[in-house]
C-alpha cells in the first residue's frame, strides 16, 4: 500500500453543502421577505415586522434559558413558565411600588423603575432557580419521566402559591410614561415599547453570545454540552457549573417574565404556562439546546405569528405549530442539533 | 371465570382488592346506594375518568411516553359525537356513528403524530404534544361557528336516555327507573369494557413488550422489536379509549365545551391521579381517578370549613381555602413521585422501588 493511500484527506465541502449548512441564517430574512410580498402594503408590514421581532426577542429570552439548561444537562425544565410568572408579578409588585417614578414623562426615571424592576425580578426567580434545583430537580437527574413529571409539580404548585400570595385575579399595569404610544418611523406606527423590547433582546443575544464563545465559563459550559464526562474527568465541577447555569437561566425567564408582563398590560399566575407553549415551539425549531438556533427560531415564530395575525387571525397560533412542523421535516433535530439524540 | 376477565392481572393485594371491589360496587349500585343528582353525576364521572386515566396510564405507566395531548383525543372523542348528535339530531345511530368517526380522526391523529415525533426521544414527543394540544384548543375555540366556540354545544341525546323517558312506573327502591339511569348504567358498562380490555392489552404479548420499551429501548430493539412501531401503536390505542371516554362524558353531561374536554387543568388533573393511583398499573387508575374526584367534589367543602375556622390567621387562612385545593395535590404529586413512584397501589402491594 502506498503513502498516499492513508494520508488523511481534507475534502473540500461542496459550495451547497456550505451552503445548506448556513442555510437556517437565511430563514428570517426569507420569511420577512414574504411576509411584505404577502401583505403589500410596506408600512404595516414594517410596523408587523417590529412587532414581530419584539415578541420573538422577548420569547428568546425566556427560551434561551431553557435550551442552555436542556443542552448541559439534558433536563427539560416544564416548570420554565413558572419562573416566568414569578418574575412578571415580582416586577410589577416593584413598578407599582415605584409609581412615582413611572408617572412622570422622564425617560430616565422610566428606564431605571423599569431597570430596578427586572432586577428584583431576576434576583427573586434566580433564588427561585436555585431552590427548585436544589429540592425539585436534583433528586431526578438522569431520569427524563421523573423531571417532567416534577418539574410539571413545581409549575403547579408555584401557580398556586402566586394565588396565595397575589391573589387569585389577573392584575393590570400601565407601561411607564415615556414608553406609551407609538412613534411614527417612514409612516408606520411603531410602539415605543417594542423598541425597547427589541433592544433589550439584540443586547441579550450578543451578551450571551460573548460570554458563550470569548470567556471561560462559556468555555466550560460549551464543553459541557459537548461531553459533560469529559469536563469532569479534566476536573471541573460541572454540577457546581450547572447550578448556576440554572440560575442564570431561571433569572432570564424572570427578565422574560417583566418584559411579556409590560408587553400585555395584564399579567395572570396562568401566564407562564401559556407562554411556554411558544417558548417550547422555539426551542424545538431551533435544536435542543442551541442558543443560535433558538434565536433564529424566536424570530421565525415571532414575525409569523404576527404575520399571520394580520393576514388570516384565527390561524394564528396553528401557524407556528405549521413552522414547527416544517421545520422538523426538514431537519428532524430543529435547525442546529448540539445535543445529540440520546 | 373472574380471572379470564381480569385477564390474570389480579390485583396482588388484599385490601387493594377490597378498595377496587368496594368502588366497582358502589358503581354498579350508585343510583340506589347514594341517591341524589349530585353523587350520580360523581358517579358518572369517576367511571368516565377511571377509563380515561387508564389510557393514559398505557401510555404513560407501560410505555413510559409522556404526552400532553391526551385531553386533546378526550375531545376529540367529546365533539365527535357532539357535533355528529348535534347535526343530525338526537338518534341512537348519529350517536354511534358520531363516536367512531370521533374515534377514528384520534386514531389518525395520533398515528401521525406518533410517528412524526417519537423518532426522536421521549422528551421530545412531550413537548410536541403540549404545542400541539394547546394550538388545538384555541383553534376550536377559534372556529365557533362550527364548534360553538367557548360556549360549547348544547344538544339533544336519545330521548331513552333522558329523565323525561320512564322505563316502568313504579320505584325500585325510591329510585326512579328513568332514562337518565340507563344512561349512567350505558355509561357504567361501556367504562368497564373499555378497562377491562385495556388490562387485556397491558397483559397480552403486546403489552409485555411495552414494559421492555419502557425498561430497556435500546435493548428492546437490539432483541428485534421494531420500537418506534410499538410506541406509536400504545400512542393509537390510547388515543382511541380516551376519544371514547370523551363520547361518554358528551353522551352524560348533553353538552360539550373547551372547558370540560380540552383544558390544560384536566390534562393536569389526569397526570395527577395516573401518579397519585400509581403508574404502571391499571389498578392505580381506578384509586387515583376515584380518590381524586371525591376530593375535586367533596373536599372543597371541607376546606371551606377549615378556612373558616382559621379565618383570624392571615396566611394559613389562605393556604387551606377551598380554591387552592389543588396547591396540596401538587404537593402530594411532587412527593409521591420521589417517595412512591409506584403510587398508592404500589405502597399497597408492598412494593419497595
Amino acid at each position: 500500500m502506498s503513502d498516499e493511500r492513508i494520508r488523511p484527506r481534507f475534502d473540500e465541502l461542496s459550495f451547497s453543502q456550505r451552503l445548506g449548512e448556513h442555510a437556517p441564517l437565511l430563514l428570517a430574512p426569507v420569511l420577512a421577505v414574504l411576509g411584505l410580498i404577502a401583505i403589500g402594503d410596506p408600512t404595516t408590514w414594517l410596523t408587523l415586522t417590529v412587532a414581530g421581532l419584539a415578541m420573538g426577542l422577548m420569547i428568546f429570552i425566556m427560551a434561551s434559558g431553557l435550551t442552555i439548561v436542556f443542552g448541559l444537562m439534558d433536563v427539560i425544565n416544564f416548570g420554565h413558565g413558572a419562573f416566568v410568572a414569578v418574575g412578571a408579578f415580582v416586577g410589577v409588585t416593584v413598578l407599582s411600588l415605584l409609581s412615582g417614578w413611572t408617572g412622570t414623562p422622564d425617560i430616565v426615571m422610566n428606564i431605571s423603575a423599569i431597570l430596578l424592576a427586572i432586577l428584583a425580578a431576576m434576583i427573586a426567580t434566580g433564588a427561585m432557580g436555585w431552590l427548585f434545583e436544589r429540592v425539585i430537580v436534583m433528586p431526578v437527574y438522569g431520569f427524563h419521566l421523573k423531571q417532567i413529571l416534577v418539574t410539571m409539580g413545581g409549575l403547579i404548585v408555584t401557580e398556586q402559591l402566586i394565588h396565595v400570595i397575589w391573589g387569585p385575579d389577573a392584575l393590570h399595569i400601565a407601561r411607564p410614561e415615556t414608553l406609551q404610544g407609538s412613534v411614527i418611523v417612514f409612516g408606520a406606527a411603531i410602539e415605543k415599547y417594542r423598541i425597547l423590547a427589541v433592544a433589550v433582546g439584540l443586547a441579550l443575544f450578543f451578551a450571551m453570545r460573548h460570554v458563550l464563545r470569548k470567556t471561560r465559563i462559556g468555555l466550560l459550559v460549551r464543553a459541557g454540552v459537548e461531553n459533560g464526562e469529559m469536563v469532569e474527568a479534566l476536573g471541573y465541577r460541572i454540577k457546581a457549573l450547572f447550578l448556576w447555569v440554572f440560575v442564570a437561566g431561571s433569572a432570564l425567564a424572570g427578565l422574560g417574565g417583566v418584559m411579556w408582563g409590560l408587553y400585555q398590560e395584564t399579567i395572570t399566575a396562568q401566564m407562564g404556562s401559556e407562554i411556554m407553549v411558544l417558548v417550547f415551539v422555539v426551542v424545538i425549531i431551533g435544536g435542543l439546546g442551541s442558543v443560535e438556533g433558538c434565536f433564529i427560531g424566536a424570530l421565525l415564530v415571532g414575525l409569523l405569528a404576527n404575520y399571520a395575525a394580520f393576514l388570516a387571525p384565527k390561524v394564528a397560533l396553528v401557524s407556528t405549530i405549521a413552522l414547527m412542523v416544517a421545520v422538523l421535516m426538514w431537519r428532524p433535530q430543529g435547525l442546529y442539533p448540539v445535543v445529540k439524540a440520546k | 371465570m373472574l380471572v379470564r376477565i381480569i385477564s390474570g392481572d389480579m390485583p396482588r393485594s388484599r385490601l387493594l382488592s377490597l378498595i377496587v371491589l368496594v368502588i366497582g360496587f358502589s358503581l354498579l349500585f350508585a343510583p340506589f346506594l347514594f341517591p341524589g343528582i349530585k353523587s350520580l353525576d360523581t358517579a358518572a364521572r369517576i367511571a368516565i375518568f377511571i377509563v380515561l386515566v387508564a389510557s393514559y396510564d398505557l401510555l404513560l405507566g407501560y410505555t413510559g411516553i409522556v404526552s400532553f395531548a391526551h385531553t386533546m383525543f378526550y375531545g376529540i372523542g367529546a365533539y365527535g359525537t357532539a357535533l355528529a348528535l348535534d347535526a343530525w339530531g338526537p338518534s341512537f345511530w348519529a350517536m354511534g356513528l358520531g363516536t367512531l368517526l370521533g374515534a377514528l380522526v384520534a386514531a389518525v391523529l395520533a398515528l401521525l403524530i406518533g410517528l412524526f415525533s417519537l423518532r426522536v426521544r421521549a422528551i421530545f414527543f412531550a413537548m410536541v404534544t403540549l404545542a400541539i394540544a394547546s394550538a388545538f384548543a384555541v383553534l376550536v375555540s377559534q372556529m365557533s361557528a362550527f364548534t360553538g366556540g367557548e360556549d360549547g354545544l348544547t344538544y339533544r341525546i336519545p330521548r331513552e336516555l333522558t329523565p323525561a323517558f320512564r322505563l316502568m312506573t313504579d320505584k325500585i327502591l325510591d329510585v326512579s327507573i328513568n332514562g337518565r339511569l340507563l344512561a349512567y348504567y350505558l355509561i357504567f358498562f361501556c367504562a368497564l369494557v373499555l378497562f377491562l380490555v385495556l388490562l387485556r392489552i397491558v397483559n397480552s404479548p403486546f403489552g409485555t413488550t411495552l414494559k421492555a420499551v419502557r425498561d430497556n429501548s435500546f435493548r428492546a430493539e437490539a432483541i428485534g422489536y421494531r420500537v418506534i412501531w410499538y410506541r406509536t401503536g400504545a400512542t393509537v390505542l390510547s388515543a382511541v379509549v380516551a376519544a371514547l371516554a370523551g363520547s361518554l362524558l358528551a353522551i352524560w353531561l348533553r353538552y360539550t365545551g373547551p372547558a370540560t374536554t380540552l383544558s390544560m387543568e384536566i390534562m393536569i388533573n389526569i397526570l395527577l391521579m395516573v401518579v397519585i393511583g400509581g403508574m404502571g398499573t391499571m389498578y392505580g387508575a381506578v384509586v387515583g381517578a376515584t380518590i381524586f374526584i371525591l376530593a375535586q367534589t367533596y373536599l372543597q367543602d371541607l376546606m371551606g370549613i377549615a378556612s373558616k375556622a382559621t379565618d383570624g390567621i392571615p396566611l394559613l387562612s389562605e393556604l387551606i381555602a377551598p380554591e387552592r385545593w389543588l396547591l396540596w395535590l401538587g404537593v402530594l404529586f411532587i412527593l409521591s413521585v420521589y417517595f412512591f413512584p409506584t403510587g398508592i397501589v404500589g405502597r399497597l402491594r408492598g412494593e419497595v422501588k
